[in-house]
């Protein structure tokens, strides 16, 4: 009894994955994309800023501990090819970081959460104007449904079923001292004004 | 961002902000492909009443780079050359639904005017001896790399210039390159110093946030970086100083005066030159002139400028019609 009044008390938000679960999560995608790939020939890990940036570097770590092999990690910034550009104020652009060529590698997309699929759009159009990579996948750590194009991910850390009233928060200890995926039962809208959902 | 009329619109971290997005902008200089989609359906029209190539040809360039739809009139072959007033070549190019409008004029004042007349956003490319904004910023960005070192891309060194000195040196009276300058140094917490024959120092400037020397030689070796300004013979009408020889001997940058300077300073000019008058050859083409470096930062400046004012939501979701209306209104 006690526990439901303290659970109303925090607004309703709980957390569904902890910094294990998060863990045991990147590790088994490593594994995922190590067999796909049969090996990390050719593997380039891009993260989405802003939490697909550390996940990225996770998974190479992963990938390493496994494999013996560092990937090459970098970064993607898809602010200048979002949809929604006029329907919000000036958004500011974030960090992009390409650490080799890309025509010809197996690019991997690396992104926290999987929403809309929008973000990915935007990432696959980001790709085709910086090379012509031999395949793109994408792994994300929460597929939370609710897609609204053709997108689906190739590797997922947890598959999570979700209202759209619904906020889904990944933390990252390298960002936010702690790492934690939480749902937060809110009236917010479905966030297209959040740069992490998509 | 609503306009970008001075220098001295900007506080010190708009400007961070500004140079932070056109490094990044700058990489599409290095792409297979240098599109980015983030400007789609917007239209920018470069309004030219003087003439300029770098300036004009790298708005030009930005907007293109970022997918908008680009637009040059200049005033030889418009209806400016059949006595079209200003306000009616504004008004008549923002009746066509123009998003923003890039304006160089030779009035001082006639970028601010303009955007008082329309509601497309307004970014001054130099007017009269006023101001150049956008040539500051391009200078503060190769000053901010050349200050990191070229090799740390990933800019872990200052974002500010405090502690850093800017000279500029010539014609100050007639540059609106070393107003705004100077604005935007000392913004960014920079010492700025001003050189110049005493008759090439406007008046007045006793108020400007500068130090003020008309002897060359007592601050070479206090500078971070030599800004050397170009002899505007087409604003001299005489009378400034005796002989060019005369003007080079107390003020060009010679060889002389370019062995002085302290190792790690670094030689900029907004171009273009004039080899052998303000600016020796030596000088010029040394492996510490960033002359070239600051053309390289027009494009990815002006495309950070243009995003910021164009890359979001109108402030007002009726713009365009406002717009139209608007000028309806006054042309009646």
């Amino acid at each position: 009894m006690s526990d439901r009044a303290s659970d109303a008390a925090t607004a309703a938000s709980r957390v569904v994955m902890d910094a294990e679960q998060i863990a045991r999560a990147c590790a088994r995608m490593a594994h995922q994309l190590l067999e796909a790939n049969r090996g990390a020939d050719g593997l380039v890990l891009l993260g989405i800023p802003t939490r697909g940036v550390p996940l990225a570097e996770r998974l190479a770590n992963a990938i390493e501990a496994v494999e013996g092999v560092r990937v090459p990690v970098g970064a993607l910034d898809i602010t200048l090819y979002r949809d929604d550009l006029r329907q919000n104020p000036t958004r500011a652009v974030g960090h992009t970081r390409l650490p080799v060529e890309l025509d010809d590698a197996i690019v991997v997309l690396v992104d926290d959460v999987l929403y809309s699929g929008r973000t990915v759009r935007a990432a696959l159009d980001a790709l085709g104007d910086l090379g012509r990579p031999r395949a793109v996948r994408l792994a994300v750590l929460v597929d939370r449904g609710h897609r609204q194009l053709p997108i689906r991910a190739d590797h997922v850390g947890k598959n999570l079923p979700t209202a759209s009233s619904e906020r889904v928060q990944v933390r990252l200890a390298e960002l936010d001292g702690v790492n934690e995926v939480t749902i937060t039962r809110e009236v917010a809208q479905p966030s297209e004004t959040e740069g992490d959902v998509g | 961002m609503r306009h970008l009329l001075s220098a001295a619109d900007l506080d010190r971290q708009e400007i961070i902000e500004i140079l932070d997005l056109a490094e990044e902008m700058a990489q599409v200089l290095h792409r297979p492909i240098k599109k980015l989609p983030a400007l789609r359906g917007r239209t920018v029209v470069n309004l030219f009443f003087e003439d300029s190539t770098r300036t004009r040809s790298s708005f030009e360039i930005a907007g293109k780079w970022l997918s908008a739809d680009v637009i040059n009139i200049s005033a030889k072959g418009s209806s400016v050359s059949k006595g079209e007033s200003l306000r009616d070549t504004v008004l008549t190019v923002a009746a066509m639904g123009v998003d923003a409008l890039v304006i160089r004029h030779q009035a001082s004042g006639a970028p601010a005017q303009a955007a008082q007349w329309i509601d497309a956003q307004v970014v001054n490319a130099g007017d009269g001896m006023h101001e150049h904004p956008t040539q500051a910023l391009l200078d503060a960005f190769t000053m901010r790399r050349h200050f990191r070192g070229r090799a740390g891309e990933d800019g872990d060194g200052p974002t500010d210039f405090t502690g850093r000195t800017v000279a500029s040196v010539g014609d100050i009276t007639h540059s609106r390159v070393a107003r705004s300058n100077a604005l935007l140094l000392r913004t960014l917490g920079a010492e700025v110093i001003m050189v110049a024959p005493p008759t090439l120092l406007p008046s007045g400037i006793d108020s400007w946030p500068v130090e003020v020397r008309t002897d060359l030689d007592s601050v070479l070796e206090r500078a971070d970086i030599v800004m050397m300004l170009r002899v505007q013979r087409e604003r001299m009408s005489g009378g400034y100083f005796p002989t060019p020889r005369e003007y080079t001997v107390g003020y060009g940058l010679t060889r002389d005066r370019l062995a002085r300077l302290r190792p790690e300073a670094a030689i900029c000019h907004p171009g273009p030159m004039n080899r052998g008058l303000e600016i020796s050859a030596d000088a010029a083409d040394a492996a510490n002139s960033l002359v070239l470096d600051q053309v390289a930062a027009g494009v990815a400046v002006r495309m950070s400028v243009l995003y910021q004012l164009l890359g979001g939501a109108d402030e007002d979701a009726d713009h365009a019609r406002a717009t139209s209306a608007t000028v309806k209104e006054t042309i009646r």
